[in-house]
């Protein structure tokens, strides 16, 4: 191979490789962790840095799960409503005697129904995804109130609090979990004949069909993951702040879904790795801990935070761009 | 002394690693209907796109009506007088006939947008051209040809001094073309030249004055058409001459292995029955939409069948997905590779395994080395040009990307092989390679049911010719038996 062809093989590489987006965004985090580290020396301290990680993971988890969806080429944003009827789910089930773990995977189950339903709604009445997911937005928030009448759940056993604000040598709890999502995710997508029918569905849906994949099926799979991730992630949620709130995640699917897109999956789908997911989902919790370190207004919060999303994403298209 | 509109000096443009057009000088005569012609990746692509200012030459000179002219962009190109009628239409689909006709170039009166002026004008052109229709229909409500003659009006439309179409007829039935070839003979006596690539050489005999012939980036020959014969002009393209264009010799046909009786779908197909042999191919000719397609899909399950019945080696079977087609040992090379034969974007490797994914696995898990090697296998046994197994599918010429397409079947090593439309916008180096894997998997046993609308083809290749009209069998032919005359008799 002559030097020129390895230079193109380089610059190819670059250009389209899911690694190359990965390590573009790890930079960004880097760049950002510098600067703030020398803006505000104390985001280096292990307690703060351990609190963003564990403020983050629950966006992880959940983006995680969204991010399977986005790679079938659909979207799923009733996820914010899953992980708040799941947060209050789990509370009153245990406020009515249940112990953690039958609780959590109740609460996970019900975030699963809830992607089924999504599920359903694209495959066999063929509604945009958007729109199902729009609608059950609605609908999942809407039980979330008439299941609490509108009032926090509280008064749970301390075993509650145990997946949000445990620890394990040091180390918070919903860390663990952020880990052994993204571990079980990057086997499952990249690994199992599953996985790899995900992509290629994601690539050209007709094509798989007529490749003899039950495209169905495996759609409404995808929504069920999102849903049973936003549960997880709901959970990790309202155990962090010991009371299960209707409201919980009013909102929140739009960061689970930034962190999928900052971390370079492609909205058409058949892009994307669950790397690049946790490291959105870090840029995210890095950002939000800068503003608080460095004592910026919680109105510009929000308005900081758009900024991100575009100029990462701005970023990433301009390294495919390049000729 | 020739009066030439277009001439193109020494157009050299490279690409990382390739040079896509090397030294390339052809003159257009004005008012000519010029062919280009060559295998994909020849270069005709990368010549239309640095006339239509997509790609910038290293080197070279373009001179339009004797004029040197640098097309720096697209819009450069159309004003100057260049217009291109690509394959995949670039049209708003919602949007009327006459807008569309209009668009980016609308016509107004005043500060307002002179709707009725756009309508006429729209209106008398069609009619012009010989093909009248209503100027307010969405485009997204005309048929493929129609479409086509809108995107032609469009291009005519902004002072159009050459119009370059890009295979304009790899989507049309033969009556479509014959109608498209009437509208260009009118542009033509109408003073506009006009570029026409095309894969099928008979097209370029009936409707071309100057034919160009490009190979590997390089020009070999330019020459009027009546001066080359059609084997010239292959063994130009191809840099050889092709002693056979259709590898096929009679074979005897083994058992009986599928039998369709009385397949019939509300509206599209009616009572077809026929029988396909051990070691066949069996030739289906029939117009595009007679119900070719659609008497495949049903037969593997991909659309219902409201009656008929289904006979694998003599037992009936119920095959109502793809999925249980795939298990009794069918398989499908649909018509459209882009659209459902490859994941564009996925790599070389990952579309071979897609349908036999076992081969590459252990229990549930996918092995990316295995993957890999299976593909490397294919890869030298379908001799797939590609850079490496790792390369998306996307960047590979049509020729490369139905072999990858039919090395996923070949893996899964089906008996029955449904191909539809095997060779269509392929080279015909491609072609001939595609013909000698027919043959070869014949002579493994296996059978072949072979969709097409090139009757060469379809003659050349098969045992038999099943020919469907209306979804009905209009008649089934024996090889010897089959002549263009008589299919296209049968057709219509």
């Amino acid at each position: 191979m002559n030097p020129q062809d390895k230079k193109t093989n380089l610059s190819l590489w670059y250009r389209n490789s899911s690694a190359a987006s990965t390590l573009t965004i790890l930079l960004i985090l880097l760049l950002m962790s510098t600067a703030l580290a020398i803006a505000a020396p104390a985001f280096l301290k292990a307690s703060n840095l351990l609190s963003t990680a564990r403020n983050f993971s629950a966006i992880a988890v959940a983006g995680i799960g969204v991010s399977v969806v986005i790679l079938t080429g659909n979207i799923d944003i009733s996820i914010g409503s899953i992980y708040g009827l799941a947060g209050v789910s789990v509370a009153m089930l245990m406020k009515s005697g249940w112990s953690l773990v039958p609780a959590v995977a109740a609460g996970m189950a019900v975030g699963g129904l809830c992607g089924l339903a999504n599920g359903l709604l694209v495959v066999y009445l063929r509604l945009p995804s958007y729109i199902a997911t729009l609608g059950m937005m609605q609908i999942v928030r809407g039980v979330c109130y008439i299941l609490t009448q509108g009032y926090p759940v509280s008064g749970m056993a301390d075993s509650f609090k145990w997946i949000g604000q445990g620890e394990l040598m040091g180390v918070p709890l919903p860390i663990y979990f952020m880990v052994l999502f993204a571990l079980v995710f990057a086997v499952f997508r990249n690994r199992t004949k599953t996985g790899r029918r995900i992509f290629a569905l994601g690539g050209n849906e007709e094509a798989t069909r007529i490749s003899g994949v039950n495209t169905k099926a495996l759609k409404i799979l995808c929504f069920v993951l999102a849903g049973v991730c936003a549960a997880f992630a709901g959970v990790i949620n309202a155990s962090k702040v010991g009371v299960a709130q209707p409201t919980a995640g009013n909102g929140f699917e739009m960061d689970a879904i930034a962190s999928v897109i900052i971390g370079g999956s492609s909205m058409g789908g058949g892009v994307g790795t669950v790397t690049g997911t946790l490291i959105g989902a870090a840029i995210m919790g890095v950002l939000r801990n800068a503003l608080v370190l460095l004592s910026v207004e919680s109105y510009w919060q929000t308005l900081v935070m758009g900024v991100v999303i575009i100029s990462a994403v701005t970023i990433d298209q301009l390294r495919k761009a390049r000729r | 002394m020739a009066d030439y509109i277009l001439e193109l000096k020494n157009i050299t443009k490279r690409f990382p690693g390739v040079t896509a057009l090397d030294q390339v000088s052809v003159s257009v005569n004005r008012g000519d209907i010029h062919a280009l012609v060559g295998e994909n990746g020849a270069g005709k692509s990368t010549l239309i796109k640095v006339l239509a200012g997509i790609y910038h030459p290293e080197e070279g000179e373009v001179f339009l009506d004797g004029v040197r002219t640098v097309f720096r962009t697209p819009s450069e190109s159309q004003q100057k007088g260049i217009s291109v009628v690509h394959q995949e239409f670039k049209m708003s689909e919602s949007l009327s006939v006459a807008e569309n006709m209009f668009l980016g170039n609308l016509l107004y009166k005043g500060r307002l947008v002179d709707w009725k002026a756009m309508r006429l004008q729209a209106d008398r052109m069609l009619r012009d051209l010989g093909v009248p229709m209503d100027v307010d229909t969405p485009v997204e409500r005309l048929s493929v040809a129609q479409k086509q003659m809108v995107e032609i009006c469009k291009a005519v439309n902004r002072n159009c001094k050459v119009l370059i179409m890009d295979e304009p007829s790899a989507t049309l039935t033969e009556k479509e073309q014959a109608l498209m070839f009437g509208t260009v003979r009118k542009l033509k006596a109408g003073g506009v030249t006009v570029i026409y690539i095309s894969h099928r050489l008979e097209e370029i005999f009936d409707l071309c004055d100057t034919v160009t012939v490009l190979r590997d980036g390089a020009h070999i020959a330019t020459k009027p058409v009546r001066d080359v014969t059609r084997d010239e002009l292959v063994s130009m393209m191809v840099g050889r001459t092709v002693t056979k264009e259709y590898p096929r010799a009679g074979t005897q046909p083994g058992e009986v292995v599928l039998e369709a009786r009385g397949i019939s779908r509300k509206g599209v197909l009616e009572n077809i029955s026929f029988q396909l042999r051990r070691g066949e191919v069996l030739g289906i000719a029939g117009l595009v939409g007679s119900g070719r397609t659609e008497l495949a899909r049903a037969l593997l399950g991909i659309d219902r069948m409201d009656r008929g019945e289904v006979l694998l080696r003599g037992q009936p079977v119920r095959i109502d997905t793809f999925r249980k087609a795939i298990k009794s040992g069918l398989s499908l090379v649909p018509e459209d590779r882009k659209s459902q034969g490859l994941v564009q974007i996925a790599a070389v490797s990952r579309n071979i395994c897609m349908v036999n994914m076992d081969a590459a696995a252990s229990g549930f898990v996918m092995s990316a080395a295995k993957e890999r090697e299976i593909s490397r296998e294919y890869v030298d046994k379908l001799d797939i040009s590609t850079p490496s197994v790792d390369t998306e599918t996307q960047y590979l010429s049509g020729g490369n990307q139905q072999k990858v397409v039919i090395a996923k079947w070949l893996l899964e090593d089906s008996d029955i092989i449904i191909l539809d439309e095997p060779t269509r916008g392929i080279d015909v180096g491609a072609k001939s390679e595609i013909y000698n894997l027919i043959v070869s998997l014949v002579a493994q046993g296996k059978s072949v049911l072979m969709i097409s609308s090139e009757l060469p083809e379809v003659i050349g290749m098969s045992d038999r010719v099943l020919v469907i009209h209306e979804g009905r069998l209009a008649g089934e032919l024996a090889r010897g038996e089959a002549t263009q005359e008589r299919i296209m008799s049968l057709c219509v």
